[in-house]
């Protein structure tokens, strides 16, 4: 697997660029994950990140896609709470790009 | 997401076919699957100095074990009836995508080491040494078929390109070369119950949001019940309608009807997963121990009927081989399969699609429906490969083409086909299906849509329709997904029980 080194740090990232230990995250690793994704970070992709990262220490795997429109909608309120909403921070996808910036491992299966 | 660049076919007024660009999909190379997830598949993670033997030797044991995939091998005449049959020779003009010409890949090889004439002639029959080229070869155009198996409706032999696919595949994962993605997923499906590896206080906690929801929407406390012992119903579905958009609207849709028609329902987390991607590696064992789950559930519940949501592989592996798999269905009187026949309600069909149930329950009254609840869409229908051309549904021929249909009508008042030759058992796959729905595969995807996009985009003039139902996780993945390359909104995909969502009445 490749080495990359973000801000003085060597990490090591899968074929796709997800990050292999998950407990190397930090900030530093998030935008330069956002740089790759073309993805330009503010408080509300944050908002997402953070819950992200809260979710999967709790339950080992990222929230679904309803579980976390429900969420952003309650932190950022209704009117942001939709899929919509999501794909406008994280034009990819909100499970798989964010996924990427937040640290967690790509979700895969039929989606 | 790092997607190498690649242009989109151009959608034409029909599905045309393309002249051959030889070589152009050579690049092709879905992710190998690292050592940790070979080992606990019990495959090498490379290839060893003995991986020439050791392929030749497995060719040889699958040739032993499947007739057929002997037959096929042998049969073919190069009539050529299927070259244009396959959306992803149609989609990328290479040739070698052409369902003959990913046959002779292994072809060539079986010729020159089980048959007579290509041990000793091997130029005159086409027979090749197995090289590294061969095997790469392999590795790249197995992972673009999604074994849909179009091309052996046309083939006048019968010969079934998806099981020399999954022979390949066979192969490669006993050589070190195995994908990433599939084995990947049959590793978390082991291990943790489902294809995304959801565990159980996720799954329980994302159901209890899900409830949430519905009475916030309808004011009526609609259940998903999980691992409830004696329930009458166990409810084996994808674990994408409890992750994704649109497939959870589905999932919302069966909870609908279970409560509407008063049927004690669960979920179960061992066997939160319908999806059996054993079927797509072509390894039986794999695939039974897969398939074990879902018999190790019933039993544990206790339930008397087995119901299986959209999802189309698994509605192939659970109509056409969980009897001899697991037990469940009809006619095993062995001791393994009575125990569970013993407790299986025998009134109702084992295992039994939830289109079938639905459709059943609004044609007998028991579940109410407003299809004007729909009116806002015109509606057409993608036939999944799997469902339309490897099972069956309900008790009468063609019952998996026509009981989708027949609940959709039910709950919608716009329905168009698209054309005939691209429905039924004619269908193109969505281009994702297989083991080929994932991101490193994204050209094969996008390029494999356009047989179905084409087909789609008529209807959508000619009718302004403007939503396709499938009864598929994968189909529905793949098109939210590589639908938009062409122009049309993601939104425009969802289940047949989306629909039924929105127009059961649930007083």
């Amino acid at each position: 697997m490749p080495m990359v080194n973000i801000a003085g740090k060597e990490v090591e990232v899968d074929e796709e660029g997800y990050l292999v230990d998950l407990s190397q995250w930090n900030e530093d690793i998030a935008k330069y994950m956002a740089v790759e994704e073309k993805v330009d970070l503010t408080d509300s992709h944050w908002e997402v990140v953070n819950f992200l990262r809260e979710y999967y220490a709790e339950y080992q795997i990222a929230p679904a896609v309803r579980v976390l429109t429900k969420a952003i909608g309650k932190k950022l309120g209704p009117e942001k709470g939709n899929n919509k909403y999501l794909y406008e921070l994280f034009p990819y996808g909100p499970a798989k790009q964010a996924c990427k910036i937040a640290g967690l491992p790509k979700p895969t299966g039929c989606i | 997401m790092a997607v190498a660049e690649f242009d989109i076919p151009e959608m034409k007024d029909d599905i045309e076919i393309p002249k051959l660009r030889e070589g152009v999909m050579s690049h092709i190379k879905s992710f190998p699957a690292p050592k940790s997830v070979q080992d606990f598949m019990g495959y090498p993670h490379e290839l060893g100095e003995d991986w020439k033997e050791r392929a030749i030797d497995k060719m040889g044991d699958l040739l032993g074990k499947y007739r057929s995939l002997k037959v096929f091998l042998d049969a073919c005449v190069h009539c050529g009836a299927c070259t244009d049959k396959c959306h992803y020779y149609l989609g990328t003009s290479d040739p070698k995508n052409m369902p003959v010409a990913r046959q002779d890949l292994m072809r060539q090889v079986y010729r020159r080491y089980f048959t007579t004439a290509g041990k000793l002639f091997p130029k005159l029959v086409g027979a090749k040494d197995l090289t590294k080229e061969i095997l790469d070869d392999w590795y790249s155009y197995y992972h673009q078929c999604s074994e849909c198996r179009r091309c052996s409706v046309y083939c006048p032999y019968g010969i079934d390109t998806a099981e020399i696919t999954m022979a390949g595949r066979e192969i490669l994962n006993h050589v070190g070369m195995g994908q990433k993605y599939s084995n990947e997923i049959l590793g978390k499906v082991q291990k943790i119950g489902n294809n995304l590896g959801l565990p159980g206080p996720a799954l329980i906690d994302t159901l209890e949001g899900l409830e949430e929801d519905i009475e916030a929407d309808t004011g009526v406390p609609v259940k998903m019940p999980i691992d409830v012992k004696g329930a009458e119903v166990l409810l084996i579905t994808p674990s994408a309608d409890f992750f994704s958009e649109p497939h959870v609207e589905s999932l919302i849709g069966y909870a609908k009807v279970f409560h509407a028609a008063g049927i004690n329902w669960t979920l179960s987390t061992h066997a939160a997963e319908a999806g059996n991607f054993g079927l797509f590696n072509g390894n039986y064992e794999t695939m039974r121990k897969v398939a074990m789950r879902i018999r190790d559930a019933a039993l544990e519940l206790g339930v008397k009927r087995i119901v299986v949501g959209e999802c189309g592989h698994a509605w192939r592996v659970a109509y056409s081989f969980w009897n001899t798999l697991t037990g469940i269905g009809y006619g095993g009187n062995d001791p393994f399969s009575i125990e569970l026949q013993k407790q299986l309600d025998p009134t109702y069909p084992q295992p039994q699609h939830i289109c079938e149930l639905t459709n059943d329950l609004i044609k007998s009254g028991r579940i109410k429906v407003d299809p004007s609840m729909n009116d806002d869409l015109i509606v057409t229908y993608h036939d999944s490969c799997n469902v339309a051309r490897a099972s069956r549904m309900g008790t009468e021929p063609g019952g998996q083409f026509t009981i989708p249909r027949e609940l959709i009508k039910s709950v919608v008042n716009n329905f168009h086909n698209m054309a005939d030759d691209t429905i039924y058992e004619a269908t193109y796959c969505c281009g994702g299906g297989g083991g080929v729905l994932t991101d490193d595969l994204m050209e094969v995807r996008v390029k494999g849509a356009l047989p179905r996009a084409t087909a789609l985009n008529n209807v959508v003039k000619e009718y302004q329709v403007n939503f396709m139902a499938t009864i598929c996780a994968i189909c529905k993945a793949q098109f939210t997904k590589v639908l938009p390359k062409y122009g049309f909104d993601m939104s425009m995909v969802g289940g047949v029980h989306q629909l039924v969502s929105k127009a059961i009445k649930l007083d």
